[in-house]
């Protein structure tokens, strides 16, 4: 099986130089350089950069973009499901459940249909819109993790680990210190506490507040929170729980925090090795992506006649697919991080070792940008 | 076996020294003897034969599962580990109780009961027991059965933070309970009350003490004081063993802990005649009459299952003495080692040509020292130790009177030719590298180096290996040449084994240079070079 991306199928989205192409649309998703019209996904780093001229976002996720993006760029927003023409396709955004306002593009044209994902999970969270399943011809699906080793408990169940966690180091009047993605899985993380017990609170490190800030303006639950910043000198942290981004961990910022315990959640951490060679105390598995069987299940789900895996296990998902009867064929989108090739490693250092872990890129840039 | 998965999950689950000693004391503290003495096994690193193969853990897994064999594949090169991919694969694929539902039974019954008798059985019964207990296991549970099953358990605590555990409990001295730790014992409860119990227990005869071990020396020299309080010695280069001669018996241990007796029938030979309840501290070194050979010629020896007449004369064994930690029974090693020293010469002096003593180098000033240290490489040793005259032979690693002081290592620069993911806490991320040099305009590949690289530079070559694979062989990619290392190694020898005709001793990553292209790589010009002289590469 060979999917010839060019006929007798033509491909209405093929990565150029600049990133997901529409050449009938004359847009580009999640374009890596500027370009003059640029359809989002979702906010994290790697998939909204700034630079291109007119950005088409979902209404929902247009207070983020703004964040990450810069209030003076200019932007055009839809609501979840409406149409609008860009070139000669019609196109729309439909909720992908990965973080507030994160959107699979569908793209139509002459009466064909592709949709790329963006980044997406199936399972529930408190604080974004649930997926949405959208029929189509191609589907262009993540494939972050793409192992069937990766499956997920509900998140509820990870909120009941970590609040076992807190409520042991409190015992022992011990700070409690999650890491977590500053957009995205911190606040879907006090939006998990707060179903649990609404009445406690958390604290935020700095790069945490612009975004759960923009969370709650939007009306979502989260447990109440306080910036570490806007504390006293002489505040005791013990038997508290502090989020903070990666980046912080083991930074003259973790000081203040004597005798904490720290944590990381994130999809990673179901694997034993990835758990220790970052050096916290604690792994809890939450992860805003795709579990292995949410993402065959999706992939059938959208009745598409072809899919192409892209970003991370795009190999295994596409073999596994092929097994399954789909016609797949990964959509390697080599251009990515080009400007660290040119450089010959030297460029912008991946610090954060998830994303050597699994490959992906997605939310742990995100934090970077923003710590 | 809950109790032990929960010790295991309280020490894996915490990067803190004192929280896994906690954890540990607090275990003991209440665990049936019985129970205690297995976890010790298995937290001190020993190892039980397989009681399942990996390929049988592997087969029945595909079949609960249903899963293809491919993908078995890449998920363990994911994971690193066959125990865990195992269950991590039972728990994703098929419907894994979310409460364990077998009977709560002790580690010991585990053990003797279910787990040991699966050596002796056929692969169907071993099948139906161990899939059975998957069936009705947690996940948790599921991973902890699979490493037990695999026969070695490495649970993240050195052998010392167990040892101090133990001495919490039992409240016996560190360097008694280490004592009694050390060499071959079997894992009953009879053994575990003895070990901390506060009686003078009867040691079994091949007990070895713990080695003493010297501290690398990361200042200048001239700030250990009196040239005069210090002794110094050649670092030589073999294996630091222990050989003891009590009651008739001879027993040779290795660093390691591993019994190597019949691995030197040479020093048996000449242990013969050594005092009953005599023990040294040494390396095992190949040498003729008082040359000593390259390591690389005793390592031929080390692999060998039977020990030929043509090995045994092209590489005979013998022991460079440092110490004696026992002489007619009495335990020496609170003597100060000037004291030692003067026992050992006197013992050794003409009694055999298997046994040396590692003689010290006589000098007046740190400065004359530094000019002696410059021989090293020409004389095959690793640079000089220095003991304090007044120094106990103490118990592990102990900062203040014993200090390697290596010479600087041989250096090249090459380039990164092929990557290989690597296992356990590097499993899925590339970080087993090959490195070429230039024999003409073409690269060829020389040595393998792990380490070196800090976290930081790891994935960022990961990230770029990912993106720069020109091939793949099996787990092997093979990368665009661009990217220039530093590597420092030890030694470097002729091997007619290697596609290079090359081996180097200990290779590792010195630093990345960003500064060099694949240009300005050595030539193996350069490496044959230092074979012909090794004496001038010296720093």
């Amino acid at each position: 099986m060979a999917l010839d991306l060019a006929t007798p199928f033509e491909a209405l989205l093929r990565p150029d130089d600049f990133g997901l192409a529409c050449a009938r649309g004359g847009f580009h998703i999640d374009p890596w350089r500027p370009v003059k019209h640029a359809v989002i996904t979702h906010a994290h780093g790697d998939h909204a950069r700034s630079g291109s001229k007119i950005y088409y976002v979902a209404t929902e996720a247009l207070p983020v973009m703004k964040q990450r993006l810069g209030h003076d760029s200019t932007f055009v927003h839809y609501p979840y499901g409406q149409k609008f023409r860009l070139g000669e396709c019609t196109v729309s955004f439909h909720p992908a459940g990965h973080i507030l306002g994160s959107a699979q593009v569908r793209v139509e044209c002459d009466g064909r249909v592709w949709v790329a994902s963006g980044d997406y999970k199936r399972a529930h969270d408190p604080t974004c819109a649930p997926f949405e399943v959208v029929e189509c011809d191609a589907f262009i699906t993540e494939a972050t993790f793409a192992l069937p080793i990766y499956r997920w408990e509900p998140g509820a169940n990870t909120a009941k680990e970590i609040l076992a966690w807190w409520d042991q180091n409190a015992r022992e009047n011990r700070p409690s210190l999650l890491f977590c993605y500053a957009l995205g899985k911190a606040q879907r993380l006090l939006g998990e506490l707060y179903q649990l017990d609404p009445s406690r609170q958390a604290y935020l490190h700095g790069a945490m507040l612009p975004l759960t800030k923009i969370y709650r303006e939007q009306g979502i639950e989260m447990l109440p929170t306080t910036a570490v910043s806007e504390t006293a000198k002489t505040q005791k942290f013990g038997g508290e729980l502090i989020l903070a981004p990666p980046s912080a961990h083991r930074s003259l910022w973790m000081k203040r925090f004597k005798g904490a315990d720290t944590g990381f959640a994130s999809g990673w951490m179901r694997v034993r090795g990835a758990r220790r060679r970052n050096g916290y105390d604690r792994g809890f598995v939450l992860s805003d992506h795709a579990d292995w069987p949410d993402l065959l299940r999706t992939c059938a789900d959208t009745k598409a006649r072809f899919i192409l895996p892209t970003h991370g296990g795009t190999q295994v998902l596409s073999r596994r697919l092929n097994e399954l009867g789909f016609e797949a064929q990964p959509l390697e989108i080599t251009a990515y991080d080009n400007e660290e090739d040119d450089s010959g490693g030297g460029g912008e250092a991946v610090t954060d070792p998830e994303v050597a872990a699994g490959n992906a890129p997605s939310e742990e840039q995100a934090s970077e940008a923003n710590a | 076996m809950n109790d032990f998965a929960r010790l295991y999950d309280k020490i894996d689950s915490t990067t803190g020294t004192n929280a896994k000693i906690e954890a540990m004391a607090d275990y003991f503290r209440t665990a049936p003897p019985d129970d205690a003495a297995w976890a010790l096994y298995y937290l001190t690193g020993r190892r039980l034969k397989r009681f399942i193969p990996s390929k049988s853990m592997r087969d029945w897994t595909l079949d609960l599962t249903g899963m293809s064999l491919w993908l078995y594949e890449e998920s363990y090169s994911s994971v690193g580990d066959s125990a865990e991919c195992c269950a991590l694969l039972i728990d994703s694929m098929s419907h894994v109780p979310q409460v364990n539902e077998e009977p709560d039974l002790t580690l010991d019954t585990w053990m003797r009961d279910r787990i040991i008798p699966l050596a002796k059985m056929d692969e169907p019964d071993q099948k139906e027991r161990v899939v059975g207990w998957w069936k009705r296991l947690d996940r948790h549970s599921i991973f902890i059965l699979n490493k037990l099953l695999s026969g070695a358990f490495r649970v993240g605590v050195s052998q010392s933070l167990v040892a101090r555990a133990l001495a919490e409990v039992s409240k016996l001295e560190l360097a008694e309970i280490s004592h009694r730790l050390m060499g071959d014992w079997q894992p009953t409860g009879e053994w575990y009350q003895q070990l901390v119990s506060s009686e003078a227990s009867d040691r079994h005869l091949s007990t070895p003490y713990p080695f003493f071990l010297a501290s690398p020396l990361e200042k200048e020299v001239t700030e250990l004081g009196e040239p005069n309080e210090w002794q110094a010695e050649w670092k030589w280069d073999g294996i630091r063993a222990q050989l003891i001669r009590r009651n008739g018996e001879t027993f040779i241990w290795s660093r390691g802990e591993e019994l190597v007796t019949d691995k030197y029938p040479e020093l048996v030979q000449a242990s013969l005649t050594l005092p009953e309840g005599t023990v040294l501290d040494g390396e095992l070194l190949a040498m003729k009459g008082d040359e000593v050979l390259p390591f690389a010629v005793l390592q031929k020896r080390i692999g060998r299952k039977a020990l030929g007449k043509a090995i045994l004369a092209e590489a005979p064994a013998a022991l460079m003495v440092y110490d004696i930690l026992e002489l007619d029974g009495r335990d020496l090693r609170a003597e100060p080692m000037a004291e030692r020293r003067s026992v050992l010469e006197k013992l050794l002096e003409g009694r055999s040509t298997t046994f040396h003593v590692s003689q010290s180098i006589p000098f007046e000033s740190w400065d004359e020292l530094t000019e002696l240290r410059k021989d090293s490489r020409a004389k095959s040793v690793e640079g000089i130790m220095l003991k304090r005259k007044s120094s106990a032979y103490q118990a592990g690693r102990r900062r203040g009177d014993w200090w390697k002081w290596k010479i600087d290592p041989l250096t090249i620069d090459a380039v990164l030719i092929y990557a290989q993911a690597g296992s356990g806490r590097r499993a899925n991320l590339f970080t087993d590298y090959t490195f070429a040099v230039w024999d003409g305009d073409k690269l060829t590949p020389f040595a393998k180096a792990y380490s070196g690289l800090s976290d930081e530079e790891i994935n960022k070559l990961d990230n770029w290996i990912r993106r720069n694979t020109k091939d793949r062989f099996g787990p092997v990619r093979s990368v665009t040449p661009h990217h220039v290392f530093e590597l420092a190694f030890e030694g470097i020898n002729a091997s007619p084994r290697h596609k290079s005709g090359i081996a180097v001793r200990f290779p590792r990553i010195m630093r990345w240079r960003h500064d060099k292209t694949i240009k300005d790589a050595d030539k193996i010009e350069t490496l044959r070079a230092m074979i012909d002289e090794p004496t001038t590469a010296e720093a």
